[in-house]
């Protein structure tokens, strides 16, 4: 939210004019927090926080009538700063130090993976990275990357470890209010992975007294708080589920379909349900602070699909496994 | 005890034989020992019986004494210890094939065969010892239930193992997942109970040490008594005979000292030589032991944080727990604590040079783990992991594998070393206790036989 005060001086590179903003920011944060009301009703974001009901004006102002899947009680998930090409303070800061630290993940078969025997980063979020680096640094050798842990992705960015995290990370309106996130760049929603065998024939059915595994710190694990299950186990990283799924030791594994995708692409034994809960979208996370620095990597998101190249790494590393056209999958503006 | 005093006091028969036994009067071992102890023969045969009985009592239980200290010196040599020890390596063993297999995981497909051989002799050898552990005890008892439960478990933990390498080698990340569920089975299954195992084990050691280093009292106190009675007798037979010496009483007095000395000699002498088998090689070991589980633990820690490539902030945490618990300095205490000080402390020292050199080797892969840490931070990966592992043979002895393996060659060596020490101290020890026994049992009959002769002697002047 504090991304929308700021969002018409964003262009600005005098610093007073940012820190005005940044000060906004924090009030309009402050102000939402306190009049935050009662629970909300499902919806696409995953927040147990009482979250402001009625939307404030900011964020009304702006596309998104459908609020199916771009909104999610009251905030905008599609909502970022407008792209820009130009440098604010955070981006020549970054420039200055010569690198631009990115947070991504190496256990996301397909996204975000090394590969043990090359020793090579690849997926579908590497590419994005790089491109986003080597578009703000002009040098590919200046980009760093950084794995980050699931559960500590929003401590890294506010601490400064990294400058921008892409890794699979939903947007939701409880993480809005910590950091900043770049338009969305693919669409998800969270499913059910159980093993071939399984009687489960939908996502309900394989969540009904059943012992269940997702990622601490995940949207799939708020949602299956709310399941009538027998256990939940949650585990630090998603394949630990596909470990103890594969072990017998669970019944059946919720996360996002793109990790769905890369589990099942390593185990053949095992199957993705029918059935989506809880539709979201991933973005680049960044400091709420940096808005130049989002500006310019949603002018690169917005290039990186112009020409091809976002469809490009989706048929590379995720329409095997996906199983549905790319799409589906770019989050527009409705 | 109370009976020389009778010889002197040559009264009335006991009264109580006499006021009591109106149905059988003057028959029975009392009134029989009360009509001996009023004539002077009697009063001698009666002197000699109690010698002679006071002396082989002496020499047999001080016999069954040090035989008993033997026995337990012979187990603390033949099964306590090495049990003991095993137990140890079995927890050493299982620790090692886990950070092994964590260097193997990382060098994946590069893989050299010294690390993967390493890992199989690892197992090979904890499977070996835990069936012998098997076979040496009683399926009733509670270390049955640990080592079987090993048993089981071993098998399982190879497995998983061999997933993770498959899933590895085709490039999956599932395989990391597999390490690191591999790994906790490890640290939350396996080596919990092979301690619960070793503690027993050293739990046995103790007592047996206890036991064959105890002091032989009833013995000591048989042996004054016995010596007490001789001079009893000498003396009352000089007040009647006028008589200084009675040479057959005079050799068995010496006789039973000479036992008594024999016995202090060798109990104290097994006594000391196990307290420094202790000192200097079991209680350096257990410490040494503990050590070097730690060292691996750590190694284990350091490779599993590259094993999750960063999804995980846990194996950090472990990484410094475990060299907090391995080597820290202690504000209250001003000096270094943590077992592998206490290691050091405790090594004896012709140890103590070894020992010494394993800290170093140890403090210089800290040095190469912050510097890797250093490089990981920065983003770099790959090369954080060539610092801490490598399969290229001109970079590796600059790893932080290259410094642990140093360490833990040298810890291996010490640990040989203070084993050494504490079989040179404790062999040895049942042969001179039973020698000692031996001795001491014949030189009682000796005095028997000698107290009874010079008692003859003075009885054949009453015929």
């Amino acid at each position: 939210m504090g991304t929308t005060t700021e969002r018409g001086r964003g262009r600005g590179t005098a610093l007073r004019a940012a820190r005005t903003a940044a000060a906004l920011a924090l009030l309009a944060t402050g102000a939402l927090a306190l009049g935050a009301g009662g629970p909300r009703q499902g919806g696409a974001a995953g927040a147990p926080e009482p979250l402001p009901r009625v939307p404030v004006a900011a964020q009304q102002d702006q596309q998104d009538q459908d609020a199916q899947s771009g909104r999610a009680d009251g905030c905008d998930l599609y909502r970022s700063v407008p792209p820009s090409t130009e440098d604010g303070p955070a981006v020549k800061a970054i420039k200055a130090r010569r690198s631009l630290v990115v947070g991504i993940d190496l256990n996301s078969y397909r996204w975000g993976a090394r590969n043990p025997n090359s020793g090579r980063l690849e997926g579908f979020d590497i590419d994005l990275a790089r491109a986003i680096g080597t578009a703000i640094m002009g040098d590919p050798e200046k980009v760093v990357f950084k794995a980050v842990p699931t559960a500590d992705r929003i401590k890294f960015i506010k601490e400064g470890r990294v400058d921008i995290i892409v890794r699979t990370m939903s947007i939701t309106c409880e993480r809005l209010q910590e950091i900043a996130f770049s338009r969305p760049y693919f669409t998800t929603s969270q499913r059910v992975l159980v093993p071939r065998t399984s009687p489960a024939k939908s996502l309900d059915e394989a969540l009904n007294g059943t012992t269940a595994c997702a990622a601490t710190g995940s949207s799939a694990l708020e949602e299956l708080k709310t399941r009538p299950l027998k256990q939940l186990v949650p585990v630090e990283n998603n394949l630990d589920c596909l470990v103890l799924m594969q072990l017998g030791k669970v019944d059946a594994t919720m996360t996002d379909d793109g990790l769905a995708a890369g589990q099942a692409a390593q185990d053949q034994t095992v199957k993705v349900l029918d059935g989506e809960v809880r539709p979201g979208v991933m973005g680049v996370a960044m400091l709420k602070d940096s808005t130049d620095l989002t500006a310019r990597v949603n002018q690169v998101i917005n290039d990186y699909y112009a020409k091809g190249a976002w469809r490009g790494a989706y048929d590379t590393w995720l329409k095997p496994y996906l199983l549905d056209d790319a799409d589906r999958h770019w989050p527009t503006a409705r | 005890m109370a009976t020389p005093v009778r010889i002197e006091r040559p009264g009335p028969p006991a009264p109580r034989s006499r006021g009591t036994g109106a149905v059988e009067p003057r028959r029975g071992p009392v009134a029989r020992l009360g009509r001996a102890t009023r004539t002077a023969p009697g009063r001698l045969r009666l002197a000699g019986a109690l010698l002679a009985v006071l002396t082989l009592a002496f020499g047999a239980l001080t016999a069954v004494q040090l035989n008993a200290r033997a026995a337990a010196a012979e187990r603390v040599v033949r099964s306590s210890q090495p049990l003991s020890q095993a137990a140890a390596d079995i927890s050493r063993s299982l620790a090692d094939a886990d950070a092994t297999a964590a260097t193997g995981f990382l060098l994946a497909g590069a893989e050299p065969r010294t690390v993967r051989a390493r890992y199989e002799e690892d197992l090979r050898y904890a499977s070996q010892l835990i069936s012998e552990a098997a076979g040496r005890t009683d399926s009733s008892s509670s270390l049955h239930e640990l080592i079987s439960s090993l048993n089981q478990q071993v098998p399982v933990y190879a497995g998983l193992v061999e997933t993770a390498r498959a899933n590895n080698r085709q490039g999956y990340p599932l395989g990391g997942a597999y390490q690191r569920y591999a790994s906790e089975q490890m640290r939350t299954v396996l080596l919990p109970t092979a301690a619960r195992l070793s503690a027993a084990q050293d739990e046995v050691l103790a007592d047996d040490l206890a036991d064959a280093r105890s002091t032989p009292w009833a013995g000591y106190a048989l042996g004054v008594v016995a010596l007490l009675a001789l001079a009893w007798v000498q003396l009352t037979l000089f007040r009647r005979t006028n008589r200084v010496f009675n040479i057959g009483l005079l050799a068995a007095t010496a006789t039973v000292l000479a036992a008594v000395l024999w016995l202090t000699v060798s109990a104290t002498g097994a006594g000391s030589a196990l307290q420094r088998g202790e000192r200097d090689g079991a209680a350096p070991l257990r410490a040494l032991n503990a050590a070097r589980v730690d060292v691996l633990t750590a190694r284990l820690a350091e490779n599993l944080h590259y094993v999750s490539r960063g999804s995980s902030t846990a194996y950090a945490k472990l990484w410094s727990t475990t060299t907090d618990h391995l080597y820290a300095t202690d504000p209250q205490r001003g000096g270094p604590a943590g077992t592998l000080a206490q290691a050091q402390a405790l090594a004896p020292a012709d140890a103590r040079a070894t020992v010494d050199q394993a800290l170093r080797d140890y403090q210089q892969w800290n040095e190469r783990h912050t510097a890797a840490t250093a490089l990981e931070n920065q983003g770099d990966y790959q090369a954080a992991l060539d610092a801490t592992v490598t399969a290229e043979e001109a970079n590796a002895p600059r790893t932080a594998d290259a410094a642990f393996s140093a360490a833990d060659r040298q810890l291996a060596h010490a640990a040989l070393l203070e084993e050494g020490r504490f079989r040179d101290e404790a062999l040895g020890v049942d042969g001179d206790l039973r020698t000692a026994a031996a001795g001491v049992a014949a030189l009682g009959l000796a005095a028997a036989a000698a107290a009874l002769g010079g008692l003859g002697r003075r009885l054949a002047e009453y015929r």
